[in-house]
Parts: structure tokens; sequence; C-alpha cells
């Protein structure tokens, strides 16, 4: 086994043993020492020493202040909290000695009595009682799709995706709002056969018949019919009297609006953000200048303006007595302003994608939304989750900032509650804020570790 | 080694034209980057490309899919004339397959999903039949057991031969490659051109750059050599190589064969 470094002739007669790994690499010793023991266990030198007394050193100081950060938090929410109110006494519940309660003078801690007595009106804000199992079932049968399409075992999960893009808002919007809308038959008539007539057109037009209608705008016209028809057909089946009593979108509040918004906002703004994005790489001049006019506008004004002038300007514009829902307003504003965000993200993903991709895909004859489709959005997306999420987030916790234009989401509901005398204390504020921030924080965290997770898988089955 | 495995030339069909070129020209820009081609290819013809990098021969076989688009001549792949009629592109890459220098395979699907994606979108095959037909093809290419992996999980040479069988899922009548072997580690490139000169062993016409000598002589019935934008020579492969004539071709070739 002995190698003579300065002879270059050598020929290995015996193999090297194959051995198992040092110990300092395995098991929970291993662990130990790759985490916490390997910077601090080198005093061979004067620097290493001095190296690994400061990380001892902020090692100490760092969990001693997050230890006792945590612990102040648990005994302000869980151990020193008021819990129940038996006798009914409402915000006496939580006042000290000197306050005039029955706790002692240096209590400070959540009051949950307070936020039993507000779950409703967080979770539905003025929606009325008797009414409130449509907002759960809408909720109950959202959740449940929302479910079946995450979890990977579960059968025709394809299926149920489609059907909760497509029946679900139909049926939410409808149980929410108690449908029988008024409706213009006639008008609505009028529009679908014009809606056929488009679609006519189209289909002549991409069979070459029309001559000078290219087949590329003849496909435009046919979906501008499409949309015309399921638009109006849409607004008939929201004109059913169901025997629901009608509850107006402005008696809609707290968590029901945020997930209103959030979701509407988060649906729609990931494919409308493709296409912006596809738009603005384009090889069309037009579509890639108005695609790009687009995101720079919606990025350029912050949205808190979007939504002020949804509510204050649009209706300016809009002919007298022409009522254009409000929530419906705010929706819109969201909805486009994160489909700019999300054309970015989704951009950045479609530019890592390498040039041979585009080149196999056209070389074997798949078009251009084929190659998009099976190819390109696949791979792009997958580099963006991470990016696509942070825009989800974003997207969710500035649903609050709906509360400028009067809408009363789960943290407008929380202000609302604190503006409640009976309730009135020195904690009141800060235990509402805090379960209001923990709300926000399990949605979000929620689609954090769902996204990581789908990293992971996707990472997984796709490389070595 | 040349006598016997040669491919012989009788499989070229003389009076069925693949491909022509007349007069093609094209620039980058301001760049004349194929300089007044003409290339006429009959059904079974197996050509060479060669050339110094740069000299233009990835453009022009670029050109004969339309990947790159040309500005003046003409090009006609099966009789059908190549313009901007997008319907008259995608016949001719159904019937033209391609292979490139980086296999361009796509790493989120599996060898069989990369081989059946093809005739389920284009040829609009049922998905059984296109994983028949891609097994079948795997196995010519002898990798059938790595259907269900992902490209990621292969080496070099096994994805070249991938990408291979992908193309042939479409039964082209054509196959162009664009230095097919230029990415692959020395002991992979045996087996992606063994498989390619089984391909021209049954007769499948197809253009090659390439500067795999070996191969040249083996199967190529004609030898193309570009430089600068044109083609300089053109010969029966003994011929080109025993008794170039231009000077530009002897200097390449002295540079590419010997030490
Ligand atoms: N898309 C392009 N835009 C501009 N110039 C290009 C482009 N593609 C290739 N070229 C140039 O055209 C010339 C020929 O390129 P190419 O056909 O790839 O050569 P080869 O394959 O023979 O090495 C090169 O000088 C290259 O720099
Ligand atoms: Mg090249």
């Amino acid at each position: 086994m002995t190698q003579n470094s300065h002879n270059s002739v050598f020929v290995r007669k015996v193999d090297a043993e194959t051995l198992p790994p040092p110990q300092n690499e395995m098991g929970i010793r291993g662990w130990l020492w790759r985490n916490l023991l390997y910077s601090v266990t080198d005093y061979s030198s004067v620097s290493a020493a001095l190296r690994s007394l400061a990380m001892i050193f902020f090692t100490v100081l760092v969990s001693y202040v997050g230890l006792t950060q945590l612990w102040l938090l648990l005994d302000f929410v869980f151990f020193s909290a008021v819990w129940s109110d038996p006798t009914g006494i409402k915000r006496e519940a939580c006042w000290t000695l000197s306050q005039g309660g029955t706790l002692p003078d240096d209590w400070h801690a959540a009051c949950w009595p307070f936020i039993f007595a507000k779950l409703k009106f967080l979770a539905y804000g003025p929606y009325p009682m008797d009414e409130l199992w449509r907002v759960n079932v809408t909720g109950l049968l959202g959740l449940a799709g929302l479910c079946w399409v995450l979890i990977e075992a579960l059968p025709y999960r394809r299926l149920v995706g489609v059907l909760m893009l497509t029946a679900y808002p139909v049926i939410a919007l409808i149980l929410l709002t108690g449908g029988a809308s008024e409706a213009n038959y006639f008008n609505a008539t009028a529009y679908i056969f014009v809606g056929l007539a488009l679609i006519t057109v189209g289909r002549l037009g991409q069979r070459d018949l029309l001559g000078i209608v290219a087949s590329d705008f003849a496909s435009i016209i046919g979906f501008v019919g499409w949309s015309l028809i399921v638009f109006q057909v849409l607004m008939l089946i929201f004109s059913v009297d169901v025997g629901l009593k009608p509850v107006g979108t402005g008696d809609w509040g707290g968590l029901m609006i945020t997930l209103v918004v959030a979701v509407t906002g988060i649906v729609v703004s990931l494919p409308l953000g493709v296409i912006l994005a596809l738009g603005r790489r384009s090889n069309m001049p037009v579509a890639r200048l108005l695609c790009t006019i687009f995101i720079e506008f919606w990025r350029g004004v912050p949205l808190i303006s979007v939504l002020f002038m949804a509510s204050v300007m649009i209706p300016l514009f809009l002919p007298e007595g022409v009522n254009f829902d409000k929530l419906m307003r705010a929706l819109i504003g969201v909805m486009l302003f994160s489909a700019a965000y999300m054309a970015e993200v989704v951009r950045g993903g479609l530019q890592a994608i390498d040039k041979g991709q585009y080149e196999a895909a056209e070389a074997m004859g798949l078009t251009y939304w084929q190659s998009m489709r099976q190819i390109i959005l696949p791979q792009a997306l997958t580099h963006v989750i991470p990016g696509i999420v942070n825009t989800f987030i974003g997207l969710f916790k500035d649903t609050t900032l709906v509360s400028i234009i009067g809408l009363f989401d789960l943290l407008g509901a929380g202000k609302s509650a604190i503006a409640d005398a009976s309730w009135s204390s020195p904690v009141q504020a800060i235990s509402i804020y805090l379960f209001v921030g923990f709300i926000f924080f399990i949605f979000c965290f929620g689609m954090s570790r769902y996204s990581i997770f789908m990293e992971n898988k996707l990472s997984k089955s796709r490389s070595h | 080694m040349a006598g016997k495995s040669r491919t012989s030339s009788n499989m070229v069909v003389k009076d069925e034209v693949m491909i022509s070129m007349q007069a093609v020209n094209k620039w980058f820009g301001n760049f004349h980057v194929l300089k007044d081609i003409n290339l006429t290819v009959n059904k079974g013809e197996r050509i060479v490309i060669c050339g110094p990098s740069g000299s233009g021969k990835s453009t022009l076989i670029r050109c004969l899919n339309r990947l790159e688009e040309h500005q003046a001549g003409t090009i006609k792949v099966q009789g059908i004339e190549l313009n901007n009629d997008l319907k008259k592109i995608d016949e001719i890459r159904r019937e033209v397959g391609m292979v490139f220098q980086h296999f361009n395979l796509f790493p989120h699907l599996t060898i069989l999903e990369n081989c059946t994606l093809a005739p389920i979108w284009v040829r609009k095959t049922p998905k059984a039949d296109a994983e028949a037909i891609a097994m079948k093809y795997l196995e010519r290419v002898k990798i059938p057991e790595q259907a269900h992996k992902y490209p990621g999980q292969l080496s070099g040479g096994q994805q070249q031969r991938v990408a291979i069988a992908r193309s042939l899922c479409m039964e082209p009548k054509l196959m162009l490659f664009d230095e097919p072997t230029s990415a692959l580690d020395p002991e992979m490139i045996k087996e992606v051109l063994d498989t390619m000169v089984s391909l021209a062993e049954d007769g499948m016409s197809m253009i090659c750059v390439t500067h795999e000598m070996g191969f040249a002589r083996k199967v190529a019935n004609r030898v193309i050599f570009m430089d600068e934008g044109q083609i300089v020579e053109q010969n029966e492969p003994e011929e080109f190589f025993q008794n170039p004539q231009s000077d530009r071709t002897k200097l390449f070739l002295s540079q590419i064969l010997g030490h």
C-alpha cells in the first residue's frame, strides 16, 4: 500500500479498503457536532479560541432573548389570560383591582371572553345571523374542494379542480348573495344572439372562409362571442329566485370578506399573470406593448389608490343609475393589481428556460399554445413557486386595505370590535390584534408550507 | 472498414427529391451567414456537413425546419415550399425530426412522456398507441428499461439516444442531426454513433452536422464542406477525404485529422 511519491511508476496491487465515515458524521453525535459543537470547540489558536468564545456568547444570548420573549408571549396568551366570563360582567372581567375589577394590579394578559364574544362578528361581519349557514356551506364546500385538489391520492382531482373553478364560484355567489338579482331578459337574449353571431364569424374565419379575417383574429372574435354568452347566461342564472333571502355585499364582513377577496385575487391573478407574461414576451408588437403598458401601470400605482379610485372614481364615469357593486370593484382592483405582479414573477420563470426547450418543442411541430402548456409553463412555474407564493401571501395581507373603501375585512371587523365600549379594557385592543394577526399568520404560513412541500416533491421527482 | 460496413448507396431513390435548396441566402442583421446555398437531397441519402465553427452549418439545417427563416431563395421539403404559411411549416415539422447538440430533452417529463408528447399532441395518436410506439423506438436505441426515469437521471449518451428515439416516434421521413456527439464525453460517443449508423442502414434519409469523420466514411454518401456561409466542396466520402480539391478543405481536414 505504500506509495513512493518520487517514483512516477505505480501499479496498485491491493484495492483500498472501503471504510465507514468518521464518528463525527453520523447519528445524534454527528448532528450535535455539525449544528452546535463544531463552531465552539476549536481552541487551538488564539483567534480560533476567540471565535469559539464569541460563538458561545452569541448562542447563549440569542437563546436567552428568544426564549424569554416566547415565554412572555405564551404567558400573555395562555397562562395568565382570562378565559371565561361566567357571570356575564363583560368588560369588568378583564379589569384589574385599580380599574374596578378583580384581577391583580400587575395583570396584563389576553382577554379571551371578549374574543369569544366577537368571534361571529370577526368571521362574518354584519351578515344576518339566521343566514350564517349559507356562508358556512360555501366555506366548507370550498375547503373540501381545495383539500380534494391538493391531496394527491384522491381520484378525479382534475374534474374536481375544474368544478371548483367553474361551478363553485357560481354556487358560492348565489349562496352568499341569495341570487335573484335583477335581469333584463330582453337585453340578455339580444346579447346571446350577438355572441352566437360572433362565434359563427370566428368559426368561418378559422376555416379561411372569410378570406380577410386571419385565423388568430378569428379566434379572438370567437372568444369574445363565447365570453358574451357565458356572461349573459351567468347573469340569467343569478337572476333565478332560489328562495334565499337576499344579502347585499354591504352586509358581508370579517374573515369572510378577507377570504372572498384573497381567494378571488389568487385564483384570477395566476392565469391572468401567465397570459400577461406570455404577452410581454410575445413576437407580436401590439400584444407586447399592451401587456407591458398594463403591467407597468398596475405596478406603478399603490394598491390603496387603486382601491380608492375603484370606489370613488369609477362611479363618476358610470352613467346615472348604474350601480356597480362596491365589493366587485374592489375585487377587480385587487385582481388586476396582483396579476401585474404575478406576470413579472412568471416572466422571471420564463426567462430561466433554455432556448433549446422552445426549439425542441417547435421542431416537433407543437403549436405555440401546446408548447407553452406542455413544455414551457410547467417548468417556468416550478422555478418560481417561491415567487408565486410570495405574491399570494402579499395579496392575502393586502386585502386588509379594502377597509379604506369601507369594506369590513377581518382587520376592519377587529377594529370595530374594539370600538365596543361594553368590552372596553386596557387589553381589549392588543387581544384582538394578536388574534387577528394569528389568523393571518395561519393562512400565510399554510401557503408557505404547502409551497415548500410542492418544491420538494417536484425537485425530488426530477433530479438525480 | 470501408468496404464491408459501408452502407450501400443504392438505397438512394434518385428521382424522389427530399429537399431542394435554390440560391438560399440568409442574414443575421448585416451578417451574411448563408451565401447562395444550392443543395438537393434525394430520398435515402445520408449527408454529412462539416466545416469550421461559425461557418453556418447549424443555420443551414435549422432553415430546413424553419427554426431559422431564410430571406432569399427557395427551400422545398418534400415538395412543400417553406414560407410564412404556418400550416405548411407544421406539416414539414411533422415529417422532419431533429436532434440537437444539447439533447434538449424535457426535464420535467419522463423518458416515455418525452417520447409520446409529440405523437399525442401533434399526430393525435391515442395515448396507448403512442406509448407502444415509444417503447418500440426506445428498444431500438437500446434503453427501454429507462422509460420511467427522468432525463436528469440518465448519462449524456443515454439522453442523446432518447432524443433520437423521441424524434423517431414521429416516424419522420428525414432526420436532421446538429453535432449530436459534440457535447458527449468520449466514452459515450460510440453508443450514439452506433444508433445513427443503424438508422442509416435502415434507409433513413439524414443530414448530419458532425466532425466524426469515421462516421462520415461509414455511412455518408456525400460529404459537404462549408466555410464562411458557403458550400465549398462536396463529394463522395472516399474522394472527399483522400483527394480534397479546395485549399480550405485541405486545411480543415489537416486540422481535424492530423496531430
Ligand atoms: N441568432 C443569431 N443571431 C446572430 N448571429 C447568429 C445567430 N445564430 C448564429 N449566428 C452567427 O452565425 C454564424 C453561423 O452560426 P452557426 O450556423 O451556428 O455556425 P456553426 O453551426 O457552423 O458553428 C456564427 O458566426 C454565429 O455567430
Ligand atoms: Mg453549430
